[in-house]
């Protein structure tokens, strides 16, 4: 393939199945959390960071 | 025992490559630099054998780390470096404001002109300052969320002080004039390397920690942090792809030529914006924002969906920089879509973050720490819309190569970064040295004052001045000849400059108030001051009414 080819194609690839693969997955992936179900265990995620309320490094201050 | 011998093995080895270097080295940036390595490893070896107990490793019994407590002694460093870093970073701002002000600044020395000291700057605070507080509270949140001890604590330790030394480097070279001459990119071909190594074993400690948690579910703002990780990884190795004169010399070529390396050059410039300096700081953002408010983030699909926007648009946008050049016009186009793109999930990301408060909104009175915070968001949300609608050609036709984009820059990393990273500090300093609260409550509240009305003045200065220098360099007579010399817009800038000068003044006098109070929340001390608020009480009212007999 010449240079010229190689850009050519890849640049077809660009603009068709390229950025319909990409689109379809990011659809995909943020479709994700709004999946039924989801609401608990998003809940659940969002306060996971309380649970430890400090539990302190080592020899803190020492 | 004998793992000590094999580190100090691989010291020694170091120190002796380092010093075979600076022996063969070509030129004095070269010879400087191996110089420093060899210092470093001179370091290394001397720590390694001084900090061993050696009645303990001779019985055998060297301490094991309890892996009920998290590991917390770089974090407490990176606090200190970052505070460090950052007003050597703004000192060094506003003394190039000041050259620009005043020429004369310049000293007459190579080492301090203006050309030497910007990259100095711009990489001491987005490198130093901003990247050790991105490794210190990535280390800080991962364990957090994971509930789990850091994995390969030597490697982390490998991280954070080789990361130092990245920085050390990058700096004396830029002052030397050992530089690639790439935006954000400056340092040499062999401290990209170094970089390179300390960034892949960034990436297993990372995530190393990872996959020991103990929390089932992995916190959004790790995926931040990862992708942050994973995206300056690529862009750092294809931008910094460059062939070395001579294995003794700094000099180097890049593989990339003309116009492929202008665009490769600005998609990792634009997604350093955008990994380093959004992606990471979101994560500080996603952790510390609900942490100090109280309160759950306010929507955790918001969050994941301005996760993978973030990632799937933000790559797309570099070609911004390069409107009206000899890129195709339509990856022009591209870059700019995909910038106003942008600007939804960037929008979400800062809704998401400021409705965090919603039924705490009166913290933003009563906590200082929680009006940065608020104050930090919102200039993200104003810099990622500032940011969308320069990359439209149009706009961009005025602003580019204006200080409209310096004053761009400066409300995203003044506002955004900075702010965020001086909560994240004040959240940090108590918890690390196990202080009750900050030394002063009231101090955070005048570095917040401060700084603010330093970006006011910085980000309104170079509007006023980026404007004006657009319609100059544009303004044409009626004789069809440009009306205005370069040298006469620069005159007119003049007071802007100076303006943006004062602007800096502020910011910096406000990190230093910000050193202070860090210092003395680390030596123990608790300043005596009056609370921020306090509801009333009037103790002359306090008491029964009794009923007074007409007279």
């Amino acid at each position: 393939m010449t240079g010229h080819s190689t850009y050519d194609t890849l640049r077809h690839l660009a603009d068709s199945w390229g950025l319909a693969a990409m689109v379809v997955t990011f659809l995909a992936l943020i479709a994700w959390p709004f999946r039924p179900g989801a609401r608990k265990l998003n809940d659940e995620a969002a306060n996971l960071i309380f649970a430890d309320d400090n539990a302190g490094g080592d020899d803190n201050g020492d | 025992m004998e793992s000590l011998v094999a580190r100090a093995g691989w010291w020694l080895a170091a120190l002796l490559f380092a010093v075979f270097m600076f022996a063969n080295a070509q030129d004095t940036g070269f010879a400087v630099h191996m110089a420093i390595f060899a210092l470093a490893a001179l370091a290394g070896l001397v720590i390694a054998l001084r900090g061993t107990d050696y009645k303990l490793a001779a019985a055998g019994r060297m301490p094991v780390a309890d892996q009920s407590r998290y590991d917390d002694g770089l974090i407490r460093a990176g606090v200190i470096l970052t505070t460090f870093w950052g007003c050597v970073g703004f000192l060094v701002g506003l003394f190039i404001a000041l050259q620009l002000a005043f020429p004369v600044l310049n000293l007459g020395f190579e080492y301090t002109t203006f050309g030497r000291l910007r990259p100095l700057h711009t990489s001491a605070v987005i490198f130093a300052f901003g990247g050790t507080a991105l490794i210190a509270t990535s280390f800080y949140i991962v364990q957090r969320t994971c509930r789990a001890r850091l994995a390969f604590p030597a490697l982390a330790r490998f991280v954070f002080w080789g990361y130092q030394l990245f920085i050390v480097l990058a700096a004396t070279g830029y002052v030397l004039g050992v530089t690639q001459g790439k935006e954000y990119a400056e340092p040499e071909w062999y401290v990209d390397l170094w970089l390179t190594l300390v960034w892949v074993a960034y990436l297993v400690v990372f995530v190393g920690t990872i996959i020991k948690r103990t929390e089932p579910h992995i916190y959004v703002a790790n995926w931040f942090f990862l992708s942050f990780i994973l995206t300056v990884a690529m862009l750092h190795l294809v931008n910094n792809a460059n062939l070395p004169v001579s294995p003794f010399g700094s000099l180097s070529y890049p593989l990339w030529a003309g116009v492929q390396g202008a665009l490769v050059q600005w998609w990792y410039g634009h997604n350093a914006v955008g990994f380093f300096l959004t992606a990471g700081f979101l994560a500080m953002m996603y952790y510390f924002v609900p942490k100090q408010a109280e309160r759950p983030i306010y929507s955790y699909r918001l969050s994941i969906v301005h996760f993978w926007s973030l990632i799937f648009l933000y790559i797309w946008a570099g070609p911004h920089h390069l409107h009206y050049t000899a890129l195709p016009d339509w990856a022009q186009t591209l870059g700019m879509v995909f910038s106003v793109m942008l600007w939804m999930p960037s929008w979400g990301g800062m809704i998401n973050g400021l409705m965090t408060l919603n039924g705490a909104w009166d913290k933003v009175r009563t906590d200082p720490i929680i009006r940065m915070m608020v104050m930090s968001i919102a200039f993200y949300g104003m810099s990622t819309f500032e940011g969308p609608m320069m990359s439209i050609k149009s706009v961009n036709s005025l602003s580019h190569y204006t200080d409209w984009t310096i004053g761009h820059v400066h409300s995203g990393a003044l506002g955004w970064n900075g702010m965020i990273t001086f909560s994240a500090i004040y959240y940090l300093a108590p918890r690390l040295w196990n202080r009750e609260r900050m030394y002063s409550l009231r101090m955070i509240n005048w570095h917040f004052w401060l700084a603010t009305i330093g970006i006011v003045f910085y980000a309104a200065s170079m509007w006023v001045a980026g404007v004006t220098q657009g319609l100059m360099w544009r303004e044409y007579g009626a004789d069809n000849y440009l009306v205005n010399s370069f040298a006469e817009t620069v005159a007119a800038l003049h007071p802007m400059y100076l303006a943006r000068a004062f602007g800096g003044i502020l910011y910096l006098s406000g990190a230093l108030i910000m050193a202070f109070n860090v210092w003395q929340t680390i030596a123990g001390n608790l300043r005596r001051e009056e609370p921020l608020r306090q509801a009333a009480y009037d103790a002359q009212a306090d008491r029964p009414l009794v009923a007074v007999p007409a007279e």
